[in-house]
């Protein structure tokens, strides 16, 4: 039996719980108790929550070197209840010495991977639903809650049940205008939300030949299919962005072998063809209610939100910009546009994609969860139509509950601000490539 | 502590209740009672109003998707409800309840509980009863060290009885 079970071919997920519980097998199914390489929380799910528990087990941080506090939801402070959050946040960084603390420099799932703390192999817990993002760099990271993560702050440890791995490969080109977005909002009506205790490993040539950003797009909205991560294997795109990081891996070859062995015991494969895909819409009020972009077309909207982990980094802007470059928003609708990090609007100033963004009418938000959180600015009235590049559309989650939220790309948004309704953005940009 | 508990009301939804029903967003800076009123309204104005405590909250697929925001479970068990029985549960909610001592129970046959209905259930048994329509289920018992746990009165209360220095142990590390 023990036999049978080293020699299995083993996935991605199963081989990091094994080194991180110090198993020499770990299959999905089993239940172990694992070490955790780096511990995430913000503003909303840590010290706030954390501190009354840590308080009542008389404990400190178990390694305040591993853990990552960012303020992104409740800022910049608009009364005084979120002021208290976030000045409780910094005196307890201050006081537990915090190895990495980040106070409204930007989203931390968007700090984690562009100050590289993120190494492939890591097992990392984060007190927010979206950490799987941080599985684009190869690690096997959850969303916990805050007991779970106040007793991971405490001890480094967490009990897991290693999940089963749902393969997604993906052949063929994406066309100009389609985008890993449209993948995930394909996929969250194709394999839908339901997929608890289950990991999701994207993989095939269009993902091999994805950039950094757009992988981050899959693993975060890994989180809408219910997956306990989303993960993608190392190569030389991950080594590239972790170097211009600050954090090169020294030893590719050990990074590389954090790969599903080939016909790994995975739950499901399933393949798609990028070719075919369309730019797809979700329609109000779920990520799985998606729709290609012809059965939403023509629908008004009032407000187009430029935001969140996964869908207002530079890529994101500079794809927007492709759309709006020389265009007006059109009258009656506001663009709101909150990039992801300090470093993400810098960036986006100095290579004239903020220049473009502002020109056409766009708004400048402070970085943070914002709007999509339902904490930040940028919130709906009732009856109001947002079309957002934010990763889940949940009745009330922006606003009023009679708020209609759609979700879609950079390129759909920023289409939709300058048409007032939805378009298929590839007719825009087709005018823009025969104008140039 | 086996034995059935004392019969509350269901109280039934449907599929997918996400977390922005359960602690709606731009409510998360009130206090936990506060928000626990705002519980599901979004779908059912009046529940937080009618709840009970020793009251059940019976849904469909996938209850507790979105956020791992804890309030989501708080909510729930600062109005009383004895336990949520549902189809299937998301990942994180089912862990966050667990870990605050509100049992979430996979229970397939859910759906054929009808709100109003009269549930007891029987916790370390793995049984639930509905006094309405005379049917009792059964549920897969929760892991050993789960159930150590619930009976502690969740994650925290467990760690300061066996010392921080264990997780609930699943005794599957090398």
């Amino acid at each position: 039996m023990a036999g049978a079970r080293a020699s299995r071919r083993r996935t991605l997920v199963e081989k990091i719980a094994a080194r991180a519980s110090g198993s020499v097998d770990a299959r999905a199914g089993d239940m172990v108790t694992a070490e955790v390489d780096l511990c995430f929380a913000h503003d909303s799910s840590g010290p706030r929550r954390w501190g009354p528990m840590l308080a009542e087990l008389g404990r400190g941080l178990w390694d305040p070197s591993k853990v990552v506090i960012a303020s992104d939801h409740y800022v910049p402070a608009v009364d005084a209840e979120s002021a208290a959050i976030l000045s409780l946040t910094r005196r307890f960084a201050a006081e537990h010495g915090v190895g990495h603390f980040y106070d409204m420099e930007g989203i931390g799932h968007m700090l984690l991977a562009e100050r590289g703390l993120v190494r492939p192999g890591m097992l990392v817990a984060g007190g927010d639903s979206h950490t799987p993002m941080a599985g684009a760099f190869g690690a096997y990271a959850a969303g916990f809650g805050a007991t779970d993560m106040a007793a991971i702050a405490a001890t480094g440890r967490t009990w897991l049940q290693v999940p089963a791995t749902i393969r997604v490969e993906w052949s063929g080109r994406l066309d100009d205008g389609v985008t890993a977005k449209d993948m995930m909002l394909f996929l969250c009506r194709t394999l839908g939300m339901d997929n608890a205790f289950r990991a999701v490993e994207f993989a095939g040539p269009t993902v091999e030949a994805m950039s950094m950003p757009e992988r981050l797009v899959l693993t975060n909205m890994a989180a809408e299919l219910g997956a306990e991560t989303g993960i993608v294997a190392p190569d030389a795109t991950t080594f590239a962005w972790l170097s211009q990081a600050g954090a090169p891996v020294a030893e590719k070859d050990a990074a590389r072998a954090w790969a599903s062995d080939p016909e790994a015991d995975y739950e499901a494969v399933h393949r798609f063809d990028a070719g075919a895909l369309e730019p797809m819409i979700a329609l109000p009020h779920s990520p799985s209610n998606s729709v290609a972009v012809g059965h939403a077309e023509g629908q008004a909207i009032d407000q187009a939100y430029i935001g969140a982990c996964v869908g207002a980094k530079l890529e994101d802007l500079r794809m927007a910009a492709r759309v709006l470059s020389g265009q007006r928003v059109a009258a009656g609708v506001r663009l709101l546009v909150a990039p992801a990090s300090s470093r993400v609007t810098q960036a986006a100033a100095e290579d004239g994609t903020l220049a473009i963004l502002l020109a056409a009418g766009a708004t400048l938000m402070p970085s943070g969860c914002g709007a999509c959180a339902g904490m930040g600015a940028g919130l709906l009235a009732e009856g109001e139509v947002c079309l957002s590049t934010t990763n889940r559309n949940f009745r009330g989650r922006m606003g009023h509950a009679g708020a209609e939220v759609y979700l879609g790309s950079p390129y759909s948004v920023a289409a939709a601000a300058v048409s007032g309704r939805i378009v298929d953005p590839r007719t825009l940009l087709g005018q823009r490539r025969a104008a140039a | 502590m086996s034995g059935l508990s004392s019969p509350g009301s269901a109280f039934v939804f449907g599929d997918q209740i996400d977390t922005d029903l359960l602690a709606p967003g731009h409510r998360m800076k009130l206090d936990p009672d506060a928000l626990a009123s705002h519980c599901l309204e979004a779908v059912d104005p009046g529940f937080a109003g009618s709840v009970r405590p020793g009251d059940f909250v019976v849904a469909g697929l996938n209850f507790g998707l979105g956020s791992s925001r804890e309030q989501a479970a708080v909510s729930l068990k600062r109005l009383g409800v004895k336990a949520v029985i549902a189809r299937s549960f998301a990942r994180i909610f089912w862990r966050n309840a667990i870990n605050l001592g509100l049992p979430a129970i996979t229970l397939a046959e859910a759906n054929e509980i009808a709100a109003g209905d009269r549930l007891s259930l029987d916790l370390a048994g793995g049984r639930l009863t509905n006094a309405t329509t005379g049917r009792t289920y059964g549920f897969a018992p929760f892991p050993e060290h789960l159930t150590a746990m619930m009976r502690d009165g969740g994650l925290i209360a467990h760690l300061k009885r066996v010392g921080a220095e264990a997780q609930p142990e699943t005794g599957a590390t090398a």
